[in-house]
């Protein structure tokens, strides 16, 4: 397995957020390393898009501490935004667009130079072997490949770290494994990966995996360790396990 | 062919099974024919069979599910739903099946007691007269019957929409994606109440794009491009698994993947969670295996799960 280094990339301390009186988020501590594949799983309502929005600068906490390549999340939110790349289920493509408008279109927003453009535009079409489809309109491509697209939109700006909320919901089994592909060459390339999945075969690619139940972290570590741990064959029975005992749904 | 009715032999004797659904080469187009939603699709389910459709998102589960519930016509191809045509006899398909579509269709608006009621009043029913049905879900709910049904977790709309569903007592069930974006323990829950239902006699038709979930049906059509690779039991559909499959794990397990789509006498290789599975040329499995560059490598013979089998399909299709 590849070791991540030790340079912490977030770093949550109490982080708590409250709406009313019921709390979300109940003071939740971790670290992420840097080029770290990071598994952010937890039931339905156990607060994990609550800390997602937190960590990416979308919503300020009701108390605690985070930073987020190196920026406060209280203070520092434009900063964050700047240095994370963010890809969700729903896609963030414009249909209406092509595939080469819609990266210039990203690329220009992260503030990309033309040449740095062009530079980025060639390097994905081809990689993502699509250059006969530079022209056709995203509406029109399969979802895989709209998918991948969208991962290689969300990290053109090279960010610190990618925050991937359920990205491979709904693909096929081959694409949601070039997706993998995908997420894999991204941490060797140094950027952190923080994502959340409902696929617990999925939860085994992470170098770690934090389990969120009722606003808590009720467990963080390997799936190796996880698994001994609670004497489990496989990360769906951690899961169950642990999710189970929630009280919130 | 004679309507709703198979002629099932047994060691016994002779059996009429009741066909609830019948589909025949059913196709449907969007956008002028240029997207392919269904081609020339056909299967039968049998009363009270709990029949999975298992595909993707775009395979044409949903175009096939509101197809099958009048609320959308096919460009070619026939159907009945218990027994009646979905042209001809569309109304009489309403008011014998329950639907629960995929994105949630209910009044935001009305709370969860006045949402049900709604339901089975305009199915001249009332909530009494079926209870037993939706009981088991329904008193998870009642502790919010005031609540608006825009105001309740994602879980709870779901348990929510199979009760609107199930409340005039529908011959048929048709679910689509009901787990979709639903979490293992909720989900576990869901099929335990679906098992309920079939033994209530309620035939059902669920789609899912979890391969896991495939399990749980009685039989499967793995769908993908609306096109149906294969029907069967799940059982069946492993069995027909055509080569021998292998789970292997080393250390390294990204290095390894790679290594063995490298290797010219391995067929395929794919990631499962904690091993790779993978199909080596005839007899070459040890072989390989023991040239590989990794220590403490392991391999052993596994049964090929749904997921193996949709991929090799998929494969297979993609090459002829």
């Amino acid at each position: 397995m590849r070791q991540p280094s030790v340079e912490t990339v977030i770093s949550a301390r109490e982080l708590t957020k409250k709406f009313g009186d019921f709390t979300a988020v109940d003071h939740v501590s971790f670290d992420v390393y840097k080029g770290e594949i990071f598994g952010f799983l937890g039931a339905n309502g156990a607060g994990k898009t609550t800390a997602m929005r937190m960590l990416c600068g979308l919503s300020s906490p009701t108390s605690g501490k985070a930073s987020i390549a190196g920026y406060d999340v209280y203070t520092h939110t434009e900063s964050i935004k700047k240095n994370i790349g963010y890809m969700s289920q729903k896609f963030s493509l414009y249909e209406d667009l092509t595939i080469k408008e819609n990266i210039q279109f990203f690329g220009g927003i992260y503030g990309l130079s033309d040449k740095e453009l062009a530079e980025k535009s060639l390097m994905l079409i081809t990689q993502l072997g699509i250059a006969e489809s530079a022209n056709t309109l995203v509406g029109s491509l399969p979802l895989g490949w709209k998918q991948k697209l969208a991962f290689s939109v969300a990290v053109i700006h090279e960010p610190s770290i990618v925050f991937l909320d359920e990205p491979t919901g709904g693909v096929d089994p081959i694409t949601r494994r070039q997706f993998w592909d995908l997420i894999y060459e991204a941490a060797d390339s140094g950027i952190t990966i923080f994502v959340t999945t409902h696929y617990m075969d999925e939860a085994e690619y992470c170098n770690r995996i934090s389990m969120m139940v009722d606003g808590k972290i009720a467990a963080l570590d390997s799936p190796k360790v996880l698994k001994e741990q609670f004497q489990a064959d496989t990360m769906d029975d951690v899961f169950y396990q642990l999710a189970r005992k929630a009280v919130r749904s | 062919m004679t309507a709703g009715i198979k002629w099932v032999c047994t060691e016994k004797s002779f059996l009429a099974m009741k066909i609830d659904v019948s589909v025949e080469n059913l196709s449907k187009t969007y956008e002028n024919g240029k997207v392919q939603a269904l081609r020339n699709i056909s299967f039968e389910v049998e009363e009270g069979e709990l029949f999975g459709i298992v595909g993707p998102d775009g395979a044409g589960k949903t175009t096939l599910f509101r197809i099958l519930t009048t609320l959308l016509l096919p460009d070619a191809g026939s159907a009945t739903v218990n027994e009646h045509d979905i042209v001809e006899d569309y109304k009489a398909i309403r008011s014998e099946v329950g639907y629960m579509p995929g994105k949630f269709s209910l009044y935001q608006d009305l709370s969860v007691e006045e949402n049900l009621n709604f339901f089975a009043s305009i199915f001249g029913t009332t909530i009494e007269e079926n209870y037993h049905l939706v009981e088991d879900i329904y008193v998870q709910l009642a502790p919010f019957k005031d609540r608006r049904a825009g105001n309740l977790s994602g879980g709870m709309k779901q348990k929510l929409a199979l009760c609107c569903a199930l409340i005039h007592r529908p011959k048929v069930l048709f679910l689509d994606e009901p787990t979709t974006g639903v979490d293992t323990v909720s989900r576990k829950e869901f099929w335990e109440m679906l098992k309920r239902l079939k033994a209530e006699g309620i035939t059902i038709l669920v789609s899912t794009p979890y391969m896991d979930e495939a399990t749980l049906c009685e039989r499967i059509a793995l769908i993908q491009e609306g096109r149906i690779l294969s029907i069967d039991t799940p059982q069946g559909i492993r069995a027909n698994y055509p080569h021998k499959l292998y789970a292997v794990k080393a250390e390294n397990m990204s290095g390894l993947l790679h290594q063995l789509r490298d290797h010219p006498q391995v067929t395929s290789a794919f990631s499962f969670g904690e091993y790779h599975h993978v199909t080596f040329e005839e007899d070459e499995a040890a072989g390989v295996a023991a040239a590989l560059p990794f220590e403490e490598l392991e391999i052993h013979p596994i049964e090929a799960t749904v997921e193996d089998c949709f991929i090799h399909l998929m494969r297979n299709h993609e090459a002829a």
